[in-house]
């Protein structure tokens, strides 16, 4: 099957990538949002991009990216094991990425529990969570830049 | 690094101690212990308060050892639109018509008409404890956080000074000072810029079994603190009875400060000074309520890529079988 045949035969291979790029970047946005450096750093006066200086927008903006996220995943872990399993495998770049990804996911669960009412986590618990969300974002965007330089992707042909 | 956070966090423990043992020894009434982990509200009532300020000196007396004591000079800060926020000096500590890093307790006034007769109000305004802290909720690192028992509180040795949690606040309460905190041993020129403080509702005391020094020195009895239950219980009893009008129950989602005044809200606010250090008295939506509704959707996102996907596979796997081999 040549390169054009693959693209047509698997859809998803034509969306994945960007929608996955796109996302990845959106969150990374507003979660460093979250910080306040955007105003400090004269990057909210740029036009158009006042909105990182406001909290609530930039944390809003995260949660529906958060939801998008966990929906793009289910729908790729299912065609992946569905479909693309008998002609390609993941390669051990995809395995760190999701592994990072799950831990990314897994502490932002936690912080989105805790910002409910009735829900109040010790202060010691709740400090590692922020800062190791935050930590695993890094070694995402570590490990992302230095699998573009390598040229690993997340699937290899069988 | 870490022998400094911990020697810091190790005197300021025994200070806490110390100083809970040799402040007054009123213990915090059964009536007023939180039950079955229920969350501590306090209910002030306008109406008793006189504006002696008893409640405010109390205040800076027992927590005058968490007070910053600020390094200078300060650092020199990029870029130039960083501006220290200093109160440190001799006039800055001794403010009291506003918060500050050292007022964490102001005293505000209104002249109204109360049953035809004009009327000089006055009121403690402070931190109102939110049941669901935007402050703490938002917090990137951490440091201002909720305890179980309804008070928010801003960890001075952890906090970065970013002022996210004032921005964050509904009534900006908590508030800045430069040149002291976590900051200074990381990148002091660069980020942070020093602690923001505000009431922690004396949760040392609390956790001693005292009251907070507020309600213990008030010669007026205008602070009652006890269950959240309880105390919206009594405000409810108050309206009916006597036709106050309650302020906390729900604005912010609900806060763990009630307010009970013998004029609306909206009369107050019209008369009261407002702006940095003081408190309006506007009607709040809940700030939170974004995450708590985003929160739902985000059980059926997976869900809903689970069966679009699945409708994907099915399909193509059908067509597979019927003809082609092409899975598109």
């Amino acid at each position: 099957m040549t390169h054009e045949t693959t693209l047509r035969a698997y859809i998803e291979l034509r969306f994945f990538k960007p929608l996955y790029v796109i996302l990845l970047f959106t969150m990374g946005l507003t979660g460093f949002g979250q910080m306040p450096i955007f105003k400090r750093y004269y990057i909210a006066d740029i036009p158009g991009l006042g909105w990182l200086a406001d909290f609530y927008a930039t944390h809003t903006i995260h949660y529906i990216g958060a939801i998008l996220f966990f929906g793009f995943f289910a729908y790729a872990a299912v065609v992946y094991f569905g479909l693309m399993r008998k002609r390609f495998q993941l390669t051990g770049a995809a395995y760190v990425r999701l592994a990072i990804l799950a831990a990314i996911a897994v502490t932002g669960i936690f912080r989105v529990l805790k910002n409910l009412p009735d829900v109040v986590f010790s202060p010691l618990f709740t400090m590692v969570i922020d800062i190791s969300h935050l930590a695993f974002m890094m070694f995402l965007v570590i490990a992302g830049v230095l699998f573009m330089v390598l040229k690993k992707g997340w699937l290899v042909e069988k | 690094m870490p022998m400094e956070l911990s020697r810091r966090s190790f005197l300021k423990g025994s200070l806490a101690a110390a100083c809970a043992t040799c402040a007054s020894q009123v213990p915090l009434p059964a009536s007023a212990r939180s039950k079955s982990g229920q969350e501590l509200a306090t209910l002030i009532d306008i109406r008793k308060c006189v504006g002696c300020e008893a409640c405010v000196e109390a205040c800076r007396e027992v927590n005058d050892f968490k007070y910053p004591e600020p390094e200078k000079p300060f650092p020199r800060m990029y870029p130039k639109r960083v501006k220290a926020a200093d109160w440190s000096g001799e006039e800055g500590r001794e403010v009291r018509d506003r918060l500050t890093p050292y007022n964490w307790l102001t005293i505000q006034w209104a002249t109204v008409e109360v049953d035809g007769q004009e009327t000089e109000l006055s009121f403690p305004r402070r931190c109102m404890h939110c049941q669901n802290p935007p402050c703490a909720d938002l917090c990137p690192w951490g440091a201002a956080r909720k305890l179980k028992n309804g008070i928010t509180v801003i960890h001075s040795d952890i906090c970065l000074g970013g002022k996210k949690c004032q921005v964050v606040c509904p009534w900006d309460i908590p508030q800045r000072q430069t040149g002291v905190g976590l900051y200074l041993d990381i990148l002091p020129s660069l980020a942070g810029n020093g602690v923001m403080y505000k009431c922690d509702r004396c949760y040392n005391r609390i956790a001693d079994g005292e009251i907070p020094a507020c309600i213990e020195q008030c010669p007026e009895d205008v602070q009652i603190i006890g269950p959240r239950e309880d105390i919206v219980k009594e405000a409810h009893r108050l309206e009916r009875e006597e036709g106050v009008y309650i302020y906390g129950e729900t604005e912010n989602g609900g806060t763990n400060t009630l307010y009970v005044s013998p004029v609306p809200y909206e009369t107050l606010n019209q008369v009261i000074s407002k702006g940095p250090g003081q408190p309006h008295f506007d009607k709040v939506a809940d700030q939170m309520a974004h995450a708590d509704n985003l929160a739902k959707a985000m059980l059926i996102a997976p869900l809903a890529g689970l069966a679009a996907a699945v409708g994907r596979v099915y399909k193509a796997t059908k067509k597979l079988g019927d003809d082609t081999g092409d899975v598109s």
